[in-house]
């Protein structure tokens, strides 16, 4: 009896490249790799010759001249003679912030809507129905369109705000009133709520274009002090409950630890709100929130409040109904089942999808180009584009800064899941 | 008094009693559903309130609408004069006065007739797609296109050679769609080009030139493919194909159209608009995105790493950006990667990115879909001595594309909102474009509700739809016991 020990030994043939599955996968990415070089190489050639063609090269030195254009909403300090690196900063900030108010109030109506459909009351998931059905098929550019629309065509002009001579003459009231027992103004032109700032204002560290601002740096050490400390409160109870099997009562705890310093800093820092006055002809004082804004963060949280409330709804679904009732068996009241039993199941299942619509909202704050919202896209790709004229430039230093934010994202929200999830032994 | 003295003994049973009162009908239901608790109670009456709300503050708006009026004053004052002053109203007068710019954008009206047929034959080379195996579903479908198309002709072409030769042509499919439902795949494939061809006009040689093209593709392929391999076979067919496209075809069609001209009035692209614009983009990008997101899904799961290098990078690349700077990157960008002089179409270049953008999220749903298979599916594909296509084609995609019905059609929905962004770019897209011009008409300048309304129903039928489909598609393959 004789063994095969080796394989049969077979002098290489060129067919071989093409018919033995061991080599053809290296011919094939051979000639991948040529065909990428190829276009690469094309397209490179093809890019130098138009740029020579037009008389342009590749420099991102345009960065550091003067913009000199106007932003509305300027959350760093920004003017028209700062630079067009200035001006992307300020844009990037609109679209973080946007993006950051837009996923947390979409995550609230999410959860609440999801929750709601599937709830015993008729009427009500009836209504969250028809919610979701006319959010989720129509486009979010009619949305975002629409609210600015009624925005700004609806609410009185500054003029109706006025009490001219001739109104106090006759006794009237001026056409329009201000809201919130006088302390915010809606506007055609925008939103006019109280500014907040300190007394005794910390100033800023450094200057430029990278200044750091010291009150900003105190809010987040006292708030990550107080998470810390209250945190530590929590392990504590687990440990007692553990060993005693009595919960000791944390909320106050907890309550004053997320209040108390913060009150104290704020006081300390001296804390005070500038309230937005009519004067002559516009309103003076506060902060005014250009409708651009409130028009992309209702539009953007309604409908991707809508289409979070499905993945909520999914991702409770997929808990087995044995979980429930098996909790019910146990003895946990409703309110403990969903806490304690279904929703850390419902997690696992809704953290992916949901991570990927806090993505898509991100990159959708962009549509702000509808509105006229100066994020991102508005000044870099946009004003900088248009008076620089360096569209390559700008275009891919735009898709780049995006993509960072998306990968950093999903970074983020990749760590969380990991630690949610199913731990198999 | 002794113990067996019986006094009363019912002999027959009492015929049963209704519940009480509280227990049935309405009042039952309603202490059920929406009175259970009293969360639920004020869960009801808020949403009674918000139904109130919505109803009342739209109910008067829609009862008052005008339909005939040539200006937004005009349809005031018939509201005042109707319903008294200070009445809220409707102005549906607008889409009545414009609707047609909504639907065909700028499209020539004697020429309405081609985007109106093509949109009927587009339902035609759906029927067998959707209902691969319901005849009687996609007759139905072809018989009623084959009436709702003859009624628009008739209100809004009204030549009378259009309309019977059209006739002929779709009871001729209609026929077709009885007899030989699988023949329906022939008009399948023809579909684009004819689309092309109705659409932008022109001579019919040109597009009958491109579709030669693919014919020696199939040919070479036939050729070659059994002695050489699947993927050889397909790399010689495409190379004689680009041969034929890049350098043979236009000779070709111009000598044929010197011998046998028959061609259409041309129109341009900077024409197209409104929903025609969005049906054109969305339809060529959804039918072209899915088979390359199919082939990018395979390549991130290749063992080759360079193909799943590639794949990995387009994939994420495309996703992490948004849709908006691809069209600028359309618009503005393409101009610089392509040869100087060299200028093609804005549509065109429009469809290529949305494609691309699309099938780099079908990528992910098909990925997500493979990976639901069990590992034993490839195994067995493997030791019934199959090879990589045989088994993709025959095991593994059936499967794994099953799983992900739900996924890409919401990506196909999602990309047919998304056709309302190439108003960024310049084109004149139902939502923004078109919405603009029409509320900077003097006539019409204030109104808001109404345009919004009209093309938001629009694609919430559309969309909605392809919901519908993908439900009913999910049950159809539904082939497990649960």
């Amino acid at each position: 009896m004789t063994l095969a020990l080796d394989a049969p030994k077979q002098r290489f043939r060129l067919s071989m490249l093409i018919f033995d599955t061991r080599f053809r996968a290296i011919t094939i990415q051979v000639i991948v790799l040529i065909l990428v070089l190829m276009a690469v190489g094309w397209l490179a050639n093809n890019t130098i010759e138009n740029l020579a063609a037009k008389d342009k090269d590749i420099n991102f030195g345009f960065l550091w001249n003067r913009a000199g254009y106007d932003i509305g909403q300027t959350l760093i300090p920004y003017t028209n003679d700062s630079s067009h690196f200035r001006a992307a900063l300020v844009g990037l900030v609109n679209t973080l912030v946007l993006a950051f108010f837009g996923c947390i109030a979409a995550t609230i109506i999410g959860v609440f809507v999801g929750v709601l459909r599937l709830s015993n009351n008729w009427l009500v998931a009836r209504l969250m129905t028809i919610y979701v059905e006319a959010f989720r098929n129509i486009p979010l550019l009619l949305w975002i369109i629409l609210v600015y629309v009624i925005l700004s065509e609806t609410l009185p002009s500054t003029a109706d705000f006025r009490a001219s001579a001739a109104l106090i003459a006759e006794g009237k009231e001026p056409l329009a009133a201000m809201s919130f027992g006088g302390t915010a103004a809606l506007t055609n032109q925008g939103t006019n709520i109280p500014a907040p700032f300190f007394a005794r204002s910390l100033g800023s560290l450094g200057g430029g274009d990278f200044g750091l601002n010291l009150n900003f740096i105190a809010v987040v050490i006292v708030l990550a002090g107080s998470f810390f400390v209250s945190r530590k409160v929590l392990q504590r109870a687990r440990v007692v409950q553990e060993a005693t099997g009595v919960r000791p009562v944390t909320w106050w705890k907890s309550l004053l630890i997320w209040v108390g310093p913060f009150a104290v800093l704020m006081i300390a820092l001296g804390l005070s709100f500038d309230l937005p006055v009519f004067g002559k002809f516009n309103f003076a004082g506060g902060i005014s929130i250009a409708h651009a804004f409130t028009a992309m963060l209702i539009a953007l949280s309604l409908y991707y409040g809508a289409v979070i409330a499905e993945t909520v709804r999914s991702g409770i679904q997929a808990v087995s109904r044995g979980q429930s009732e098996a909790a019910f068996a146990l003895g946990l009241r409703p309110g403990r089942t969903m806490n304690l039993v279904i929703m850390p199941q419902a997690l696992r299942v809704i953290i992916p999808p949901l991570i990927s619509q806090f993505l898509s909202l991100t990159k959708d704050t962009s549509l702000g180009i509808a509105v006229s919202y100066l994020d991102l896209r508005g000044t870099l790709g946009g004003i900088t584009l248009n008076q620089t004229g360096r569209e390559l430039e700008c275009m891919m230093l735009m898709m780049l800064i995006y993509l960072i934010i998306s990968l950093i994202i999903s970074g983020l929200m990749n760590i969380y899941n990991a630690s949610v999830k199913l731990k198999e032994r | 008094m002794s113990e067996t003295e019986v006094q009363f003994v019912r002999s027959q049973m009492l015929s049963a009693e209704l519940p009480p009162a509280s227990q049935r009908g309405v009042v039952k239901w309603m202490r059920e559903n929406l009175f259970s608790g009293w969360l639920n109670s004020i869960l009801t009456v808020l949403g009674l309130l918000a139904l109130y709300w919505l109803v009342s503050a739209s109910l008067p708006w829609l009862l008052n609408g005008v339909w005939n009026a040539n200006s937004l004053r005009e349809c005031r004052d018939i509201i005042i004069a109707s319903a008294g002053p200070d009445a809220p109203g409707a102005c549906w007068a607008l889409i009545r006065a414009r609707w047609h710019q909504f639907i065909f954008g700028f499209y020539p009206p004697p020429l309405w007739w081609r985007p109106i047929l093509t949109f009927a034959l587009l339902f035609v080379a759906l029927a067998p797609v959707l209902f691969a195996d319901n005849k009687r579903a996609a007759t139905i479908l072809v018989g009623s296109v084959t009436a709702i198309l003859f009624v628009c002709l008739l209100a809004l072409d009204g030549q009378w050679l259009h309309l019977v030769l059209i006739t002929a042509l779709m009871l001729g499919l209609l026929a077709l769609s009885w007899l030989q439902p699988g023949k329906l795949l022939i008009v399948t494939l023809l579909f684009p080009f004819a689309a092309l061809w109705l659409l932008w006009g022109g001579s019919v040689w040109g597009p009958v030139c491109a579709l030669l093209g693919f014919g020696i593709l199939a040919l070479v392929y036939r050729l070659v493919s059994p002695k050489l391999g699947v993927v050889v076979g397909t790399a010689v067919g495409v190379v004689v194909a680009c041969i034929w496209w890049l350098a043979l075809q236009g000779y070709v069609s111009g000598g044929l159209e010197s011998l046998i001209p028959i061609s259409l009035e041309k129109v341009d692209s900077d024409q197209f608009g409104g929903f025609l614009l969005a049906f054109v983009i969305g339809v060529a990008s959804i039918s072209v995105s899915l088979p390359i997101g199919i082939l990018l899904a395979l390549g991130r799961r290749s063992d080759m790493l360079l193909i799943k290098t590639l794949s990995v990078g387009f994939i994420e690349f495309v996703r992490g950006v948004p849709l908006i700077t691809m069209l600028f990157t359309a618009s503005l960008l393409l101009q610089y990667f392509l040869p100087p002089q060299s200028n093609f179409d804005l549509i065109l270049r429009v469809v290529i990115l949305v494609t691309l953008f699309s099938a780099a999220y079908n990528a992910e749903v098909v990925r997500g879909g493979l990976a639901a298979l069990p590992r034993g599916q490839y195994e067995a594909a493997d030791a019934l001595g199959l090879d990589y296509w045989q088994s993709q084609r025959l095991i593994i995609m059936p499967q794994a594309l099953k799983v992900s019905i739900p996924g890409i059609v919401s990506t196909f929905i999602g990309l047919f909102k998304d056709t309302t962004l190439v108003s960024f770019v310049g084109l004149a897209d139902p939502l923004r474009g078109i919405t603009t011009i029409v509320r900077a008409d003097i006539n019409w300048k204030g109104i808001y509700w109404e345009p919004y309304i009209f093309v938001g129903a629009i694609f919430f039928l559309a969309c909605f739809g392809m919901s519908r489909y993908s439900l009913y598609l999910e049950r159809k393959l539904k082939t497990d016991h649960r």
